[in-house]
C-alpha cells in the first residue's frame, strides 16, 4: 500500500500545508473581492487569492532566470513542491547538491494542471499593433504584432510546464506526467503516482496539482458558464456554501498542493513518518449533455466511490470522514450528494462531511490535492474541523454536514472529486495503523 | 505485481482523422504512396504569419459518425475529429456506440478512456477584439471594465468550456458509454504516447478490460501558430510546403504542424478472446521518463529518451536486438533529429545502422498531442502488412546523421516488432513497443 510521507501546499489560507490545515480548523475563509485585476464589469467579483510570495525565494540561486518563464500557475507548483520535500525530509539538488537523498531516476512526478490561460496585460502591447480602425486585424497582427510577443512566450502556457519546472529545479528524471482533468485532476494525478509507484516504475513520487483561476480569462469562463456566484459579492466570506441550502454558486481560486507518494518499503527504508496510506482509488465519469454539470443522479461519483472502497476492501461504515467535491454549484452538491449516498448506503447518512471549498475556494486542478492534505491532516490530529457557511440542508441532502468540530480517531477518510467535462474520482486514506 | 497475474493487452480496433486521411486505409494508402498532407493554412489567415503553411484535416464531416451530431456540435475540432477516430476505431473492434443497450458483451464500468488532448482554441475574434477595447493603441493598463464589457457580452459559455482540455474525453465518454477509468493528460509532443502507454498498464493490472486511448489535437490556431513561430520551432520552407518537413536531412529547418485525432482500442487478451474479434497487435513495453534538463532543449547527451527507450525495452523484456523498426519522433527540427539520432546510438549500439527508423512526420506532419497515436497506428499497419513506411524527402542527408531512415519510399521487410518513441516539449519522453500477435 503506498504511503504518504510529505505534504504540501500553498492556497488562499497560506503558504504552508500548516497555514491551510489551521485555517480550516479555525474555519477561516480565504475568499476577498479580486485584487489581481480590476472585477468590477464580472458578474464574480471575488475568488481566493494566494499571500504574496517572491518566487525566487523558492529557487536555487543558479536557476532564478527560469522564474521569467513561469506562468503564475507554474509558480504556484514551484512552491509547493518545494515545501513537500522538505517536509518528507527530502533532500534533493535544489537544497545541497551535494547530499541528494532521492534517486532521480526512481522518481517520478504527476501533477494535474489546468488550461493556463495567457496573461493578457502580457498580450495586450502586441495585439495593440495589430489594430485597423478599432477592429482587431490579423493581417497586421501578423505583421507587426507578434513579433512584440517574448520568444519563449508559448512555453509559459503549456500545462505541462508546472512538472517540468519542478522536475527541473528537484531533478526528477523518473515518469512525469500531466493530468488534465480541470477540477478532477488532483485526484487522479496522485492515483497516477500510486500506480507507477504500486507497478514498480518508480520508489518516490511527488504527486498533486496546481492551478491558478484567479485571472481574467479563466474567471470570465466560470462566470459565463454561471458556475462562479455573483450573489455574494458584499459577502465574500459567506459566498462558497457547500451543501448549504442557500448555495449560490462556487468561488474559485488558486492554489498548488502535494504529497510525496512512497513504497512502503522506501519509506520504512528511511525511516520516514508515514502521515497516510493510499488504501483505494477509484474513477470513472459522469456522462451528461450538459457538459458543464454533473449528471442530476451522480452516476459517475458513486461509481469512482464504489471501486475504492472495493479495492480498499472495506465497508461504508468504516469510513470515518467524508471530504467531498462540495462547490457551493447547489445542483452539483445535490448531485454529488446522491451519488456518495448511492455509493454509502444508509452509512452516508451518519459519516462525517467536511467540505473544504468554502474557506479554501475552488481551486480547480489543485483542489483534490488540496483535500488529500487536509484529509491527512485530519489523521495526523485526529480532528475533523467544522464546516463554515452550512446552515441549512438542502432538500435531498442526507449528508451528515460536519456542524462542529470533532475529535476522534480517524482510521478511514473517503476524499471524491468530479469536474465540468465529467470525469470523476475518489480516494480512500488509511491512517498508518 | 507479480508477471503471472498481468493481464496481456491486445490492440483491436483502429480509427484516425488525420491530414492524410480521415480513415486508417485513406492515411496508409498516402504513406504507402509518399503523399504528404502539407497546404496553405486555411483555419485562419496566416498570410501575414512567418509560417503560412501547416498540414490540416481535409473534408471532415462528423454526421458521417454519429447519429447525434448535436451533441458534439460545440466541441472544437479535435473533440470533434475524436468522434470521427473512436466510431472507426469502434466498428473494427466490435463495440457498440450511441446506445443505451449495447450489445457487445462489455460492462461500461470496464471500458475506459485515455487520452492525450490538446486546449481548444481561444474564440478569436472576441478574444482579441476584447483585448483591443480594453488596451486600445498606445495604453498602457488594462481597462479591465472595457475588456469584460465585450467579453460578456460576445463570447459564449459553451464556446469557452469547450476549450478545456479534459473535453475530448468528455465527448467520448458521452459518445460510447464509457463509466471506468477516465483519464486525460497533456505532456505537450508525448501525449498521447503516454496515454496510451499508462491505459496498456491500466488494462495489465485490470483496472479494466477495455480502453479508448488515443489523441486529439489542432494547434492550428492564431496563438498556436505564434508561439510555435516565435520559438522558431516551425519550418517557414513558404515557398514549398510539400517538402517543408525533411526530417534527417542538413537542410531541415523546423516542424510543420498538423491536427487530427487518432484512436486504438487496447483490450485485455482474455476479454478479447471471449468476444472474438480479431487482434491486430499487442502492446507489451511502455517506458517513460523526465529530461529534468531544460523546459526549451532536450538534454544535450539524450538522457531522457535513452532512459525511456531502454525502460520500454526492460518492460517488454527485450533487447533492442529484438526491435524491427523503430518509429521515430522525428520532427523536422535541427535539435530533435541530432538528439533522437544520439539516443537510438547509445541504446542500439552496433545494431543502430541495422534498425530502420523512419518519420511519417516527413508526410503527416506534426500532430502535437495526437502525433504519438497517430504514429503508433502505422507501426501496426506496418507489422500487418510488413513493410516499413519512409521518412519521405530525405534528399540532402546530414551528414551527421547516420542512421537507416528508410529514405523516401517505402520498403517491404519483416516487421514483427516496433518501438514508438514521443518526446515532449519540456522534457517528458514515452516509448511504447507493441507486436505481432501470436497465441
Amino acid at each position: 500500500m503506498t504511503v504518504i510521507t510529505g505534504l504540501g501546499a500553498i492556497t488562499p489560507l497560506g503558504l504552508s500545508y500548516k497555514d491551510l490545515w489551521s485555517g480550516l480548523c479555525q474555519g477561516k475563509c480565504g475568499i476577498d473581492r479580486i485584487t489581481a485585476f480590476d472585477p468590477s464589469g464580472f458578474t464574480c467579483q471575488i475568488a481566493g487569492q494566494a499571500p504574496e510570495f517572491n518566487i525566487r525565494d523558492y529557487v536555487p540561486k543558479s536557476m532564478r532566470k527560469t522564474t521569467k518563464l513561469m506562468s503564475r500557475d507554474i509558480e504556484l507548483a514551484v512552491v509547493a513542491a518545494s515545501e513537500v520535500f522538505k517536509d518528507a525530509g527530502l533532500n534533493t539538488k535544489a537544497f545541497d547538491e551535494q547530499n541528494v537523498t532521492i534517486n532521480p531516476e526512481r522518481t517520478a512526478i504527476i501533477l494535474g494542471a489546468g488550461l493556463i490561460s495567457c496573461d493578457l496585460v502580457e498580450l495586450a502591447p502586441a495585439v495593440a499593433k495589430g489594430i485597423t480602425d478599432g477592429r482587431f486585424d490579423i493581417k497586421k497582427w501578423g505583421t507587426y504584432g507578434i513579433e512584440q510577443v517574448t520568444p519563449l512566450w508559448l512555453l509559459k502556457y503549456l500545462p505541462n510546464m508546472l512538472a517540468c519546472h519542478v522536475g527541473i529545479i528537484h531533478d526528477i528524471q523518473g515518469p512525469s506526467n500531466t493530468i488534465t482533468c480541470a477540477e478532477a485532476a488532483g485526484h487522479l494525478a496522485i492515483g497516477e503516482a500510486m500506480q507507477i509507484i504500486a507497478r514498480g516504475d518508480a520508489d518516490v513520487a511527488l504527486a498533486g496539482g496546481g492551478e491558478a483561476k484567479v485571472n481574467a480569462i479563466v474567471h470570465l469562463r466560470q462566470c459565463l458558464l454561471k458556475r462562479a456566484t455573483s450573489d455574494y459579492n458584499n459577502n465574500p466570506k459567506g459566498a462558497c456554501r457547500p451543501f448549504d441550502a442557500d448555495a449560490k454558486g462556487s468561488v474559485f481560486g488558486e492554489a498548488a498542493a502535494c504529497v510525496i507518494l512512497e513504497s512502503p518499503e522506501n519509506a520504512k527504508k528511511r525511516g520516514a513518518k508515514v502521515y497516510a496510506r493510499i488504501a483505494g482509488f477509484g474513477q470513472s465519469c459522469s456522462i451528461n449533455s450538459k457538459y458543464e454539470s454533473l449528471e442530476p443522479d451522480g452516476k459517475g461519483v458513486q461509481y469512482a466511490i464504489e471501486t475504492a472502497l472495493e479495492n480498499a476492501k472495506i465497508k461504508p461504515e468504516q469510513i470515518d470522514l467524508i471530504i467531498p467535491h462540495g462547490t457551493g454549484i447547489f445542483s452539483d452538491d445535490i448531485a454529488e450528494a446522491k451519488g456518495i449516498q448511492k455509493a454509502l448506503g444508509s452509512a452516508a447518512d451518519k459519516i462525517p462531511v467536511f467540505p473544504t471549498k468554502s474557506m479554501t475556494s475552488n481551486t480547480g486542478a489543485a483542489a483534490g490535492a488540496v483535500d488529500i492534505v487536509a484529509a491527512c491532516c485530519a489523521i495526523k490530529d485526529g480532528i475533523i474541523p467544522a464546516a463554515v457557511n452550512f446552515k441549512n440542508i438542502s432538500k435531498d441532502c442526507r449528508l451528515n454536514i460536519a456542524k462542529e468540530q470533532i475529535k476522534k480517531n480517524i482510521k478511514y477518510v473517503l476524499c471524491c472529486s468530479y469536474t465540468y467535462g465529467g470525469q470523476t474520482a475518489a480516494m480512500v486514506l488509511k491512517n498508518n495503523e | 505485481m507479480n508477471e503471472k497475474s498481468k493481464n496481456r493487452v491486445v490492440i483491436t480496433g483502429l480509427g484516425i482523422v488525420c491530414p492524410l486521411g480521415n480513415d486508417v486505409k485513406t492515411m496508409w494508402d498516402s504513406i504507402l504512396n509518399c503523399r504528404n498532407g502539407m497546404g496553405t493554412t486555411t483555419i485562419f489567415d496566416a498570410s501575414t504569419y512567418p509560417t503560412k503553411f501547416c498540414s490540416e484535416v481535409k473534408n471532415y464531416d462528423i454526421k458521417k459518425y454519429t447519429k447525434n451530431p448535436e451533441l458534439h456540435k460545440d466541441g472544437n475540432r479535435h473533440s470533434r475529429f475524436v468522434i470521427g477516430a473512436v466510431a472507426q476505431a469502434c466498428q473494427q473492434a466490435k463495440i457498440d456506440i450511441e446506445t443505451e443497450n449495447p450489445k457487445d458483451g462489455i460492462a461500461r464500468r470496464r471500458m475506459g478512456v485515455y487520452l492525450g488532448a490538446g486546449e481548444g482554441s481561444v474564440d478569436n475574434e472576441n478574444f482579441f477584439n476584447a483585448i483591443v477595447q480594453g488596451w486600445p493603441e498606445n495604453s498602457s493598463q488594462m481597462d479591465w471594465k472595457k475588456w469584460a464589457a465585450v467579453a460578456f457580452g460576445k463570447m459564449l459559455p459553451v464556446r469557452e468550456l469547450e476549450q478545456e482540455p479534459n473535453m475530448p474525453a468528455a465527448h467520448i465518454s458521452m459518445f460510447t458509454g464509457a463509466r471506468g477509468p477516465v483519464r486525460s493528460c497533456l505532456t505537450a509532443c508525448a501525449a498521447s504516447t503516454q496515454a496510451i502507454g499508462e491505459a496498456f498498464k491500466m488494462l495489465q493490472s485490470n483496472q479494466a478490460d477495455i480502453m479508448i486511448a488515443g489523441g486529439a489535437h489542432s494547434m492550428i490556431h492564431p496563438l498556436g501558430i505564434m508561439g510555435f513561430n516565435r520559438l522558431t520551432a516551425l519550418s517557414t520552407r513558404n515557398d514549398s510546403p510539400a517538402t517543408a518537413s525533411r526530417p534527417f536531412t542538413a537542410s531541415r529547418d523546423g516542424f510543420v504542424i498538423g491536427e487530427g485525432a487518432a484512436i486504438v482500442i487496447l483490450e485485455t487478451l482474455e476479454s478479447a478472446k471471449k468476444r472474438g474479434v480479431e487482434i491486430l497487435a499487442e502492446i507489451i513495453g511502455y517506458g517513460s521518463s523526465n529530461d529534468a534538463f531544460r523546459v526549451t532543449d532536450m538534454h544535450e547527451e539524450a538522457r531522457g529518451a535513452v532512459q525511456a527507450m531502454e525502460a520500454a525495452l526492460k518492460d517488454a523484456k527485450l533487447s533492442y536486438k529484438d526491435i524491427d523498426y523503430v518509429s521515430t519522433h522525428g520532427t523536422s527540427t535541427a535539435e530533435n533529429d541530432k538528439i533522437e539520432t544520439l539516443a537510438l546510438k547509445k541504446v542500439f549500439k552496433e545494431e543502430a545502422k541495422n534498425t530502420p527508423a523512419s518519420s511519417i512526420k516527413s508526410m503527416m506532419g506534426h500532430l502535437i498531442g495526437a502525433a504519438g497515436a497517430a504514429e503508433l497506428i502505422t507501426c501496426i499497419l506496418a507489422i500487418r502488412d510488413n513493410i516499413l513506411p519512409p521518412t519521405i524527402n530525405l534528399n540532402d542527408p546530414d551528414p551527421a546523421l547516420d542512421l537507416d531512415y528508410v529514405p523516401n519510399k517505402p520498403r517491404k521487410a519483416q516487421v514483427d516488432i516496433v518501438m514508438k518513441e514521443s518526446f515532449g516539449f519540456g522534457g517528458q519522453n514515452n516509448v511504447v513497443i507493441v507486436k505481432r500477435f501470436s497465441q
